[in-house]
């Protein structure tokens, strides 16, 4: 196929999961908020979602203060911040536009629907709206265009391409989440197999749709190094970085070209590192160096997965 | 319902005769209508636009606020053309292509009709249009436009009777027939009784002769070419056409950036490496094709892609150099073309036409503007013509003033009253002014077209502008026997 067409799949992909991760991320910090304050400082919680998506100095500029508001409006909707839900949105149907003639009727008007109706969103608007709702709402718009795309799109390289997007975005989420969730709510030096904030760290897996599976898994009050092993080791969880890799790994696989050896190797080498790594090397070598090594790993791969099968150009 | 306004006894109607009596090929349909109540036409109004939208059958406007998408008005009321009158226009259409193609590979071969002096040779050689580096090109099956629209309008008789003439040849890149087949598609599914009442010949199968034709003229000794079909890229005005056609035949789009030449072979770049192209449906002007032969600012092209062409090792649809067989300065010769190289008397007839370089036909039109259409030779879609009934004293001495300034530029034809078509409106149904684009393609030995073609009606009362540029809407096409 195309490689251009291949391209606007994967970044398609790629943009509406980061929209779903976005809002996701927005939940926890959102429900975290409620609470009454561990420490009082409610700063520090929405300081960690522009640490997320590497806002910060962006958000700065703007001059706008830390409050929960400023700072969900700047991710949700802001036009000048590229990385938000409302960019992310209009990226993943430009994309989409761009090759409808590869999508299934259905996939189209999802993306287009969907872009529609968040196009004329303004601030004023999102705050006479219940927050939670409109999340929710994202995230089901995410869950509908991989549905249909699951469900309605014919399995050749096309579909693959965009099924590429979706994971390598998702693992690169997820770790991200994780890396700054801990150590917001895990101050250096503490047990990580001692039980905690119960509240904080249950909004945490609500975030990644993963509270009931903990406590399907474990039957065990939660602990910090059981959820970090749950979100990067248990390929049975689908948003975990195994699982990801998995998919990754084994889309490779099947797109593989002339070119890809060395794109391939690095892929297998990650996934290798989460199959057989443990809980107790990672958190010796510590977790959040792990999971830098690991977002710069994923990064790599985008990379080189762009230059083997895709537009050479660096998109995001 | 029943239809209140009655056309005018002057312009020749589809539906009724000069005494206002149904023409027996719409009878069915009358009889249909009466029978139906204006609302539920109104709720499927409502529904096919809802439709359309959704699927995002639109048309960028250039000119309109910020490239803005729009559609095209879409009537729900059929234009019926009998199936004799239809295969008599059908053997006229395949004469005139059959002609025009013999003409451009002779003047970009022997120019023999040069020589014979039937066309004035500075009217080629100096025509802007016409592609030096063609000459000599030898093109697979000497075919040059393979994919032809051609505009036809119906004009009333002495006798009352309605004759087709040729308005213009669209020998470049013809666009309108996504409307064509998306117009029949959505008349099927709104009122699937009608069709129970006609046959109605069907259309859909033009994607499958397309690609056929495609597949015929690949360079010589490709026997499974691969075939694409090149756009300009996602904002330009037929870009849902483009990708609609490559998706029905099943090959890629593709714009310039996807594709490249390399030793004289053109490949397009896929997530499997490169892959070679053979034959390119393009729907890129000439001038953006290849910015190393052309205009080297275009981006839209491909470097070195005119010397793969000229290699003979892909072939491109339509050919480079068609310009100069449907320039409007060009076209009062066709009927002699098809004399010349047919021997046969032209079929179709074109609107007698004055060619304002010469002396006596300017003269003559100075002085008739008022009755007059005038058009630049080089002007498309309904852009740059004055319409003498329709202008206020201002425009015409405005356009006068153009004229004289560079008289070459310009020809001009009576204004004919074109048909009409009864069509919804406002106030109920009234009769609305249309013409007709059949598609005609031309590979092999071969030259088919779907029955019918698009029907583009001038939805502004009296306006015999039916450009979809300037407010036109279209309307499904029924051959039926």
């Amino acid at each position: 196929m195309l490689s251009r067409t291949a391209d606007h799949l994967y970044w398609m992909a790629r943009y509406t999961e980061r929209a779903e991760n976005t809002v996701r991320m927005l939940d926890v910090s959102y429900r975290m908020s409620l609470l009454p304050h561990a420490n009082g400082d409610d700063h520090g919680n929405w300081r960690a979602i522009l640490d997320i998506s590497e806002l910060t100095e962006a958000y700065a500029r703007t001059g706008r203060p830390l409050s929960a508001r400023d700072v969900i409006e700047f991710v949700l909707l802001d036009r000048g911040n590229l990385s938000s839900v409302w960019n992310c949105l209009r990226a993943a149907r430009e994309n989409a536009h761009a090759v409808r003639g590869k999508l299934t009727g259905e996939m189209w008007e999802t993306t287009n629907a969907t872009w529609l109706k968040i196009r004329d969103l303004t601030p004023e608007g999102l705050q006479d709206m219940d927050l939670g709702g409109f999340f929710e709402w994202v995230k089901f718009r995410s869950h509908l265009l991989r549905g249909v795309t699951v469900g309605t799109m014919f399995h050749d390289d096309a579909f693959q391409f965009a099924r590429l997007g979706t994971f390598l975005e998702r693992a690169d989420n997820t770790a991200r989440l994780l890396d700054v969730k801990f150590h917001a709510l895990m101050p250096a030096g503490e047990d990580t197999q001692g039980a905690t904030d119960y509240y904080r760290w249950g909004s945490l897996l609500r975030s990644v749709s993963a509270f009931e599976t903990y406590r399907q898994v474990y039957r065990d009050v939660i602990t910090p190094y059981k959820v970090a092993e749950l979100l990067m080791l248990n390929d049975a969880m689908p948003r975990s970085l195994h699982a990801c890799l998995d998919e990754i790994v084994d889309i490779l696989g099947q797109v593989a070209n002339s070119r890809s050896c060395e794109t391939i190797r690095t892929a297998g080498a990650l996934h290798a590192s989460l199959h057989y790594g443990s809980m107790d090397d990672i958190f010796a070598v510590g977790l959040h160096p792990s999971l830098e090594k690991f977002l710069a790993c994923i990064n790599t791969l985008g990379d080189r997965i762009s230059n083997d099968f895709l537009m050479p150009v660096a998109h995001a | 319902m029943s239809i209140t306004t009655k056309p005018g006894s002057r312009p020749f109607d589809e539906m009724y005769d000069a005494s206002g009596a149904i023409r027996p090929h719409y009878q069915p349909y009358a009889a249909w209508l009466e029978g139906t109540p204006r609302q539920l036409i109104d709720r499927k109004r409502s529904e096919a636009d809802i439709a359309f939208h959704r699927v995002g059958i639109t048309f960028n406007v250039y000119g309109a606020e910020g490239g803005k998408e729009r559609l095209i008005p879409f009537d729900l009321l059929p234009r019926i053309i009998p199936g004799e009158e239809w295969r008599a226009l059908e053997r006229g259409l395949a004469q005139r292509v059959r002609a025009l193609n013999a003409f451009l590979g002779d003047i970009y071969h022997g120019q023999e009709i040069l020589r014979a002096g039937r066309i004035p040779a500075d009217q080629i050689l100096n025509n802007a249009q016409f592609r030096a580096e063609m000459k000599g090109v030898d093109v697979p099956g000497g075919l040059y436009s393979m994919i032809a629209g051609i505009d036809l309008v119906r004009a009333a008789g002495a006798d009352g009777k309605g004759e087709f003439f040729v308005l213009e040849d669209n020998l470049r890149v013809p666009s309108g027939v996504s409307y064509m087949l998306e117009n029949r598609k959505m008349m099927m599914r709104l009122f699937p009784d009608l069709f129970s009442r006609y046959e109605v010949q069907p259309v859909d199968h033009y994607p499958d002769l397309l690609l056929e034709t495609l597949r015929a003229v690949a360079p010589t000794g490709v026997l499974d070419p691969t075939v694409v079909v090149l756009t300009p890229g996602a904002y330009n005005s037929a870009y849902f056409e483009h990708s609609f056609l490559a998706q029905q035949m099943g090959v890629e789009l593709v714009e310039g950036q996807d594709l490249f030449v390399q030793d004289e072979m053109l490949y397009m770049r896929t997530t499997q490496g490169p892959r070679r192209v053979d034959v390119i449906y393009r729907r890129l002007d000439d001038d953006f094709l290849d910015p190393l032969a052309f205009r080297a600012d275009s981006m839209l092209g491909v470097p070195g892609l005119m010397r793969a062409y000229r290699a003979g090792h892909v072939t491109l649809a339509n050919a480079v150099g068609t310009g100069v067989a449907d320039d409007k300065s060009i076209y009062p010769y066709v009927p002699e073309m098809v004399r010349f190289y047919l021997g046969e008397e032209p079929i179709l007839n074109n609107v007698p036409t004055w060619m304002l370089r010469e002396a006596d036909d300017l003269a003559y039109v100075l002085e008739h503007l008022p009755e007059l259409v005038v058009k630049e030779v080089h002007g498309a879609g309904g852009y740059g013509m004055l319409v003498g009934p329709a202008s206020t004293k201002a425009e015409i001495e405005d356009f006068r003033l153009r004229i004289l300034a560079a008289p070459e530029k310009y020809i001009a034809q009576p204004t004919l009253s074109l048909s009409t078509c009864p069509t919804f409106v406002e106030a109920g149904i009234a009769p609305r002014h249309i013409d007709l684009r059949p598609f005609v393609l031309s590979g092999g030995k071969e030259i088919r077209m779907v029955p019918g073609g698009l029907t583009r009606v001038a939805l502004k009362e009296g306006s015999l502008v039916v450009n979809s540029s300037q407010g036109g809407g279209t309307k499904d096409t029924w051959v039926v026997d």
